[in-house]
């Protein structure tokens, strides 16, 4: 089982569509073209130290895709608000990890919009 | 091939200060190599080393480093390990300054 | 020189308070040591051999005497009374405990510094030319554009997590002494009809495969700068290797994939990323730009300078040595060597940083500079002041007159605190230095890059030194690898393996065999090593290094 972290902390899964999953390995150019359309797409993190899936949303955002965008894997609290910044709606961690890390350690960066150094550059 | 067993001590640094720390006989950790128990048999090696994996609270980086047995207690057999004990060769702190303050058993 | 702005302030202290939090949630649990190490490296914070280690970013290398007095303080405070200075421009603390890193990481940030992106798999310090600013051969000053990229790169959500390090230096001078090409990306100032722009080169880097960047841009327009660097960036976030961290670094990349590949794929994204910026950041270059100006230069006549130059011979090596000229004619720039003979490389004590800071709000318009070489840099003097400077240098057991020369050395702590080392480094240096010294060869062999590293990543730069040492364990005793003909400046070069390494004893006299050889084959004394290595190639220096001992090995 798994929880869903967004800005105002912990939910049950509510989702029930169909969604596109999208592996950290993925060719750049089948990207684009696999999440279009979809309702939601989910990007899986191998591990918490493992990058790519940050790219791939931001790649995602830019590209145009406006649908519900998912973190999925052990990403970690102190990386809620990298993944919010890079295009992410929500993140989806395994249960025991939501055990060790409790809901106030995730809404803590619930302020991610702030201290974002890029989007002032960015304008 | 298995390779023949070598004597190991367990070592690892402290959690919160960041020191080098040694397991003795009774489980707990000392500053001082010496006071360190030698672990001469290696299921008995492994199972102190996923004890120590377990304390995860008190020291970080736990692992076996080879030893051998000396007149005052466990010495170490490569020199990372001699200067791990001793302190840098540089400056006289670490352990080395420590042990002239007197505090090498805190 | 650089004040934060509003913005950063609160970003400062906003990351000291997660830090603290941080700290905190691993004592309590909620943090296994797995996931807090890559969050302590992300502030600068290392488990070395004896202790943690804290590394303090020094942007682009410039510090106000005010930040040097703090350092200090926490020398004092937290730490054993001393620093390391870096060859990336930073400042090492070998002895912090991790309960006391919250409190040191607060007080950085009552001067305006931190410890932010000092390590991990992510954009780190940017560093540059160390006389920027002050020198008189450059385009343009780099700072205020490496201050763009630290600002950009700061917390970038989407490269905190990269397959390996990432670092970038930016020089505003043909003459590179920012060592451009052995870094991920090299920047270079360079002018194209009347406008500036940057030349960019793509997968330097030393360690374990070592390489030298490639260009990938001839000419970008400066407004460009930072949409190409994410393309550059986001490309070698998906294409670069995760499954082997020795093949991880963009230098790798860029090999497997070739540069042409590389740079398709680069441009591409380039295309995309290009129109989401909307030029703001130009806006707030020129802000930045406008406190990189330089101070109001006196303009003291030179007489008393020349009186003394020509009275004291003491004072009349230093100035040959350690000043450099300045774009302003009555100004000198000063190189502080932190390379006293036998002393350790880098290391500067607290009263040493304090008397380097008064120096700099006395004669130096408050700024200080840490160089690549390890040095520390008053880059404006007035020429009437330096009688002055060196007086006071020479009380503090900071006058010695010796950059460039052999016992300048670069040098990695090594065996003696780092955790990753395979020999030691320190008393290497500590070693040459003394002995060149007592054998009266300094200053014949003249100008000479000797760098030490203490295992094969390369920290000390030694496949670049003029000579290079490296130090292994061979069975569990310290051996080192000579390497020849390497060099940091426009001519970069990865020096060349010798043949067999040498026992730590036997360091000193192998380096003494080629030195001699070099003397005795030079054409003049105005052929410096580098020179002579070039004209002559290897063979003479390897004969000297192994000739009598062949029949023995
Ligand atoms: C003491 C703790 C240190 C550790 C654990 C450490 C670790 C490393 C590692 C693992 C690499 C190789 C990276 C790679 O090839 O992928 C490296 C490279 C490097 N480090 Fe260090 N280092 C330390 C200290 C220093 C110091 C004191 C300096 C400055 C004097 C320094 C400057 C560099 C430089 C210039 C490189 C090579 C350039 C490159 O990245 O390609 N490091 N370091
Ligand atoms: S070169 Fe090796 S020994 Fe030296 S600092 Fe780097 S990692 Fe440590």
């Amino acid at each position: 089982m798994s929880v869903i972290v967004r800005d105002d902390g912990f939910h049950a899964e509510d989702f029930a569509g169909t969604a596109v999953e999208i592996a950290s390995d993925i060719k750049s150019d089948e990207l684009v073209q696999l999440a279009s359309g979809a309702d939601m797409v989910r990007i899986l993190f191998p591990s918490f130290s493992d990058g790519r899936g940050f790219t791939l949303a931001r790649r995602l955002r830019d590209a145009g895709y406006a649908g519900r965008l998912r973190a999925v894997g052990p990403v970690i609290a102190d990386q809620y608000a990298m993944a919010r910044r890079s295009g992410f709606d929500e993140v989806e961690i395994p249960d025991d990890l939501a055990a060790r890390q409790p809901e106030e350690q995730w809404k803590f960066r619930a302020d991610w919009r702030a201290h974002d150094y890029r989007a002032r550059m960015k304008g | 091939m298995a390779r023949k067993f070598t004597p190991k001590v367990l070592t690892a640094n402290d959690l919160r200060l960041g020191d080098v720390v040694y397991m003795t006989a009774s489980g707990d950790w000392t500053r001082c190599h010496a006071e360190a128990e030698l672990l001469e048999d290696e299921a008995d090696a492994e199972l102190r080393l996923l004890k120590a994996h377990g304390q995860s609270g008190i020291v970080v980086g736990a692992y076996l480093a080879d030893a051998k047995a000396g007149p005052d207690g466990p010495e170490p057999v490569h020199f990372r390990e001699a200067f791990r004990s001793r302190g840098p060769s540089n400056y006289d702190l670490g352990k080395q300054a420590d042990s002239k303050r007197g505090t090498a058993h805190v | 020189m650089y004040e934060y702005s509003d913005f950063d302030e609160a970003f400062v202290r906003a990351r000291a308070a997660q830090f603290r939090q941080q700290v905190e949630r691993r004592l309590d649990g909620s943090l296994t040591e797995e996931e807090f190490r890559p969050l302590r490296l992300m502030n600068g914070l290392y488990l070395q051999l004896h202790a943690y280690m804290l590394r303090i970013a020094i942007p682009y290398g410039t510090l106000s005497a005010g930040q040097m007095r703090q350092l200090a303080m926490i020398a004092e405070r937290w730490d054993e009374g001393y620093g390391h200075f870096t060859t990336r421009q930073n400042i090492q603390f070998n002895w912090p405990k991790l309960v006391d890193v919250p409190d040191i990481i607060d007080a950085l940030a009552d001067v305006q510094m931190h410890a932010i992106q000092t390590s991990g798999n992510t954009i780190r310090n940017t560093t540059t030319d160390v006389f920027a600013g002050a020198a008189a051969d450059e385009i343009a000053d780099p700072r205020p554009i490496a201050e763009l990229i630290r600002e950009w790169s700061t917390d970038h959500a989407e490269f905190q997590f990269l397959p390996r390090k990432f670092k970038i230096a930016i020089t505003g001078t043909e003459a590179d002494r920012a060592v451009i090409r052995a870094h991920d990306i090299g920047l270079q100032l360079v002018e194209k009809d009347g406008e500036i722009g940057l030349k960019v080169l793509v997968g330097g880097g030393l360690g374990r495969t070592p390489m030298l960047g490639q260009v990938i841009r001839d000419f970008l327009p400066v407004a460009d700068l930072l949409p190409y660097l994410e393309a550059v960036i986001s490309t070698y976030n998906l294409m670069g290797r995760r499954d082997n961290k020795y093949k991880a670094r963009i230098k790798i990349t860029v090999f497997e994939n070739g540069l042409d590949a590389f740079k398709a794929a680069v441009e591409e994204e380039f295309a995309r990323i290009r129109p989401t910026f909307s030029g703001v950041d130009q806006e707030i270059l020129r802000v930045i730009a406008a406190q990189f100006a330089p101070p109001a230069f006196k303009n003291d006549p030179v007489d008393s300078y020349e009186a003394a130059l020509s009275v004291d011979p003491v004072f009349r090596r230093w100035v040959a040595r350690n000043i450099t000229a300045h774009k302003v004619e009555n100004h000198a720039i000063v190189t502080i060597s932190l390379k006293e003979h036998g002393k350790t490389p880098g290391d500067a004590t607290a009263d040493q940083m304090r008397v380097m800071a008064d120096l700099a709000d006395r004669y130096g318009y408050g700024e200080l500079r840490i160089s690549h070489e390890q040095n520390v840099v008053l880059p404006h003097v007035a020429k009437a002041d330096l009688p002055a400077v060196h007086a006071e240098l020479l009380r503090a057991g900071l006058a010695t007159a010796n950059v460039g020369l052999l016992s300048d050395m670069i040098c990695c702590p090594g065996m003696d605190y780092c955790a990753l080392a395979t020999a030691r480094s320190i008393p290497v240096a500590e070693n040459l230095a003394t002995h060149f010294r007592d054998i009266g060869l300094e200053d014949e062999i003249g100008n000479l890059k000797i760098k030490i590293s203490g295992c094969i990543n390369a920290c000390g730069h030694h496949h670049i030194g003029h000579i290079g040492i490296l130090g292994l364990d061979r069975a569990g005793v310290e051996n080192y690898q000579i390497t020849l003909g390497g060099d940091a400046g426009p001519q970069a070069a990865i020096g060349d393996k010798t043949g067999p390494g040498f026992a730590y004893d036997e360091v000193v006299p192998a380096i003494e065999r080629i030195l001699r050889a070099y003397l005795a084959l030079r054409e003049s004394p105005a052929e410096t090593f580098i020179d002579a290595f070039r004209r002559l190639g290897a063979a003479p220096f390897k004969e000297a290094l192994y000739g009598e001992n062949r029949d023995a090995a």
